[in-house]
């Protein structure tokens, strides 16, 4: 993946996922939590997904004015169309979370959104209820309908997790990496998923780490995630490391880091099991690194052992 | 008090549907409605009347009624037609159909000549290549026509727009690494210019002309399918799926409420992105609008997509070319919830299931919202239910669920239907008018113009005859008789739109519409009733000749 040849072109979050797994929950912490990102939120419609009162500075027509520079709009029938004028008519907008409905596939919705040469995919988001995605997947209509949404995605939101004891849910996670290997998966009680960890998914532009994630140790609301704020060896081989970051096991959902490499700057981003190098935004420090994990999932000494010099790069010096 | 004029019409042959005089000579009229049809001397029993013979060498028959039409046909007119089959426009001048893709570019290029602008775009509709073999329409085609003005042509399916390179290039697609299954691409990675599914046509529709904007509230559109109407016929014709904002329907009442506008028409609003609550309430009040010539407050809903373009919901087996099942395009949940709703606040609902799984859904969310909300004489309908076998027939007749079938698939795609979607056997029964007919469901034929022409007699030819383009007779055993066929577009539509009582039949009190025919539709051969010419009609006792519209 490179971000090469994206630049400038809005980044969209797909969410994706049945009814009632929680989305509109979550549309509304996105807005809530926007912390200064201008988003357009584009939901199929206000009565299906109601935004909160208290966000909403003021409406007219599709389009409902968000306390902290947002807009929400529904598109209805018109997605295309609601997103082929929304550049113009919202040039201040940096970002796009689009909520697809019940039954639409987001993977197609996705691959619609990338015919329009302002818009790139930053991920596929998709929710499902963990009590009940199994037996939903089992239904004789809407079974596959489930099944081609989850597999979709680029992070799977297993909401509602208080709903079911812990070994059925372990067994619900399984069964969810079983039908998209790739994704990653984060368990969630009331759609509490920090920002961070849904916008920027496939993203080259910078993450923005809020306080409470770039404190080390210090808990998110949810306090479902930690994240670490280490050094790192400046001359560290940015592929390495990302490659190290992402391998299975770690449990690092999210890492950023600022290197140099034969004297310029870049930017790591890890996401899951992806991740891309990009150049680094001007006025970065070099040698940091945020990484950000499920809590009791994230391995600290295997990321650790990331940052140890690697054997090729030992070699190299010798 | 005085009593308004009566005019009596003489007819050759009156079919009038009522079962008690199914044929009569005479015809009384009075503000607008029958006052009987039966010999001279009967109906002058009325008062002083006006003997009106202009129809003494014509047939009369109730005017048709089309339960499954869309405004939108007038509104293609604006385009240029291309379609493989002769078609008559609103004036009445019939468009030939093109033989080969030669012709539909000789078309294109007779169409731009007209063009003062260089650059004004120029569309195109009813292109159906499947009759040209196994070529594709590409890009290059087009660019035979104009390189510097946008092209686009829009499928007779309404699924698929082919496009020239021009309009390509002003959409953004003209370029290396577009991923997309609606968009093909050819050997130099560049799209071919087909445009397949909703997302890639709007891309490019708006820079060839098809402006959504003008398609959704076009006052000009309105008065030419009225037109069609006459041609056809047609004193009640439906608007299937509107989306209905108040400027439309302003248009529409004031249109409509006109003089000399000749049809009623019966405009359900769409359901689509909004809670079953939101749109049963628009619907009441849509409802509160009405007047005779436009009828509001009932809903459509789209249960799943098309079977030529593999978005329907089929049961096992699935598609018998392998391809993945279809899209559901409500999820089960809203429909139940909207059954429900509407059978508690008496909304008529129309429900599209292509798909056989679409429509066992629709039949399962009915019977639930049936047990929650017992109500006796819904007339709930399943629009289209082209894929139904004989048990959800007869469920459909236990639930009091109408079916509105489309026979004219079996002239347009039964072909395709045979060798490449459902495959022999489900193309052979597709469209059972005669299952439905022994299980008791009340039943409808339609068009669903613009996809297929307007035309309830060509329709009603279709179900009797079950043809296809190549001359493929598809499933005898479902062929029903002209009688059957006659009442299904008269009195079984009228049925599914709770307007029986009022349209559908010549009989004392109903409304005064006829279909004036020069020909017999009991006379002439079964294999020919798609050729009876059509004089025009009379709607609420106003005569309208097709010549003179």
């Amino acid at each position: 993946m490179s971000g090469i040849g994206s630049a400038g072109r809005l980044p969209v979050t797909v969410i994706g996922g049945y009814l009632g797994t929680g989305k509109t929950t979550l549309v509304n912490r996105l807005l809530r939590a926007a912390d200064g990102r201008r988003l357009a939120v584009l939901v199929n419609d206000f009565g299906t997904t109601p935004i909160d009162r208290d966000l909403i500075v003021s409406s007219s027509g599709d389009t409902l004015e968000i306390s902290g520079g947002c807009i929400c709009c529904s598109y209805g029938s018109d997605l295309m169309d609601t997103l082929m004028a929304l550049p113009g008519q919202r040039p201040d907008i940096e970002r796009v979370v689009l909520e697809t409905s019940g039954v639409a596939l987001p993977g197609m919705v996705a691959s619609a959104v990338t015919l329009l040469p302002a818009y790139r995919i930053d991920g596929i988001v998709v929710m499902v209820d963990a009590e009940t995605v199994r037996q939903q997947a089992d239904d004789a209509y809407i079974g596959d309908t489930i099944t081609r949404q989850l597999a979709a995605a680029d992070l799977l939101i297993a909401n509602r997790c208080d709903l079911v004891d812990e070994m059925s849910l372990q067994a619900t996670l399984a069964w969810l990496a079983l039908h998209n290997p790739t994704a990653r998966i984060l368990p969630a009680t009331r759609a509490e998923i920090a920002a961070d960890l849904l916008l920027g998914v496939r993203d080259g532009a910078a993450p923005r780490l809020s306080t409470s994630l770039t404190t080390p140790g210090a808990p998110d609301a949810a306090t479902l995630y930690e994240s670490l704020a280490l050094d790192v060896p400046d001359d560290l081989d940015a592929t390495e490391l990302g490659r190290r970051l992402s391998a299975a096991g770690t449990g690092v959902l999210r890492a950023k880091g600022i290197l140099t490499q034969a004297g310029n700057q870049v930017a790591l981003h890890v996401v899951g099991q992806r991740f891309e190098i990009d150049a680094a935004p001007p006025g970065a420090v070099s040698g940091k690194l945020v990484v950000i994990g499920l809590r009791a999932r994230l391995d600290r000494e295997a990321v650790s052992r990331a940052l140890q010099p690697s054997l090729s790069t030992s070699l190299r010096r010798a | 008090m005085t009593l308004s004029p009566i005019t009596i019409f003489r007819a050759r042959r009156i079919l009038t549907m009522n079962p008690a005089r199914p044929e009569a000579t005479h015809v009384a009229v009075r503000e607008g409605r029958i006052l009987g049809a039966g010999p001279l001397e009967e109906l002058a029993g009325w008062g002083i009347y006006a003997l009106d013979d202009r129809f003494a060498d014509k047939v009369l028959m109730p005017g048709f009624v089309e339960g499954h039409s869309h405004a939108a046909e007038g509104t293609f007119w604006r385009y240029t037609y291309l379609g493989r089959f002769d078609r008559m426009d609103p004036e009445g001048k019939v468009w030939p159909g093109a033989q080969s893709i030669e012709d539909v570019v000789k078309s294109l290029q007779q169409a731009e000549r007209k063009l003062a602008s260089p650059t004004e775009a120029l569309a195109g509709w009813g292109l159906d290549p499947i009759y040209y073999g196994d070529r594709r329409v590409s890009r290059a085609d087009f660019d035979q026509v104009s390189t510097t003005r946008a092209i686009g042509v829009m499928h007779a399916s309404g699924h698929i727009l082919n496009v020239n390179t021009r309009a390509l290039e002003l959409a953004g697609l003209l370029r290396q690494g577009v991923n997309h299954p609606g968009i093909p691409l050819g050997t130099d990675g560049l799209p071919t210019g087909e445009l397949k599914g909703p997302e890639a046509m709007t891309i490019v529709g708006a820079h060839v002309g098809f402006d959504r904007e003008a398609l959704a509230n076009d006052e000009e559109g309105l008065r030419r399918f009225a037109k069609l109407c006459v041609r056809q016929g047609v004193t009640t014709a439906t608007d299937l799926a509107n989306l209905l904002p108040d400027d439309a329907v302003s248009m529409m009442v004031r249109v409509t409420g006109e003089a000399g506008y000749p049809v009623r028409i019966v405009s359900f609003r769409r359901f689509q992105a909004l809670t079953p609550e939101q749109v049963v309430d628009i619907a009441v009040k849509l409802k509160a609008k009405s007047t005779d010539r436009l009828r509001l407050g009932a809903i459509k809903l789209f249960v799943d997509g098309s079977i030529q373009g593999f978005s329907a919901r089929l049961r096992w087996p699935g598609y018998y070319n392998g391809a993945p099942n279809g899209l559901w395009y409500t999820p089960p949940e809203a429909i139940a919830g909207l059954y429900r709703l509407a059978l508690q606040k008496g909304v008529l609902v129309h429900s599209h299931t292509n798909g056989d799984q679409a429509t066992e859904m629709a039949l399962d969310c009915l019977e639930g919202a049936l047990l929650d909300q017992p109500a006796r004489d819904h007339r709930f309908t399943l629009q289209h239910c082209q894929l139904a076998d004989a048990a959800q027939f007869r469920r459909m007749a236990r639930l009091g669920m109408c079916a509105n079938l489309f026979p004219n698939h079996h002239f347009y795609w039964g072909d395709q239907h045979y060798e490449t979607t459902v495959g022999p056997e489900r193309a052979m029964r597709m469209n059972a008018c005669a299952t439905a007919l022994a299980s008791g469901v009340p039943l409808a034929i339609h068009s669903d113009a613009p996809v297929t022409p307007l035309g309830p007699l060509f329709t009603a030819w279709c179900a009797v005859n079950r043809r296809t383009a190549s001359g493929r007779t598809l499933g005898t055993s479902e062929a029903i008789s002209v009688p059957d066929a006659l009442r299904t577009i008269t009195l079984g539509a009228a049925w599914t739109l709770r307007l029986d009582g009022e349209v559908g039949s010549i009989e004392c009190g109903k409304r005064a519409d006829f279909a004036v025919l020069e020909d017999d539709p009991l006379e002439i051969a079964p294999d020919k009733l798609k050729d009876v010419r059509i004089w025009g009609t009379v709607q609420g006792g106003r005569p309208f000749p097709a010549n003179g519209v």
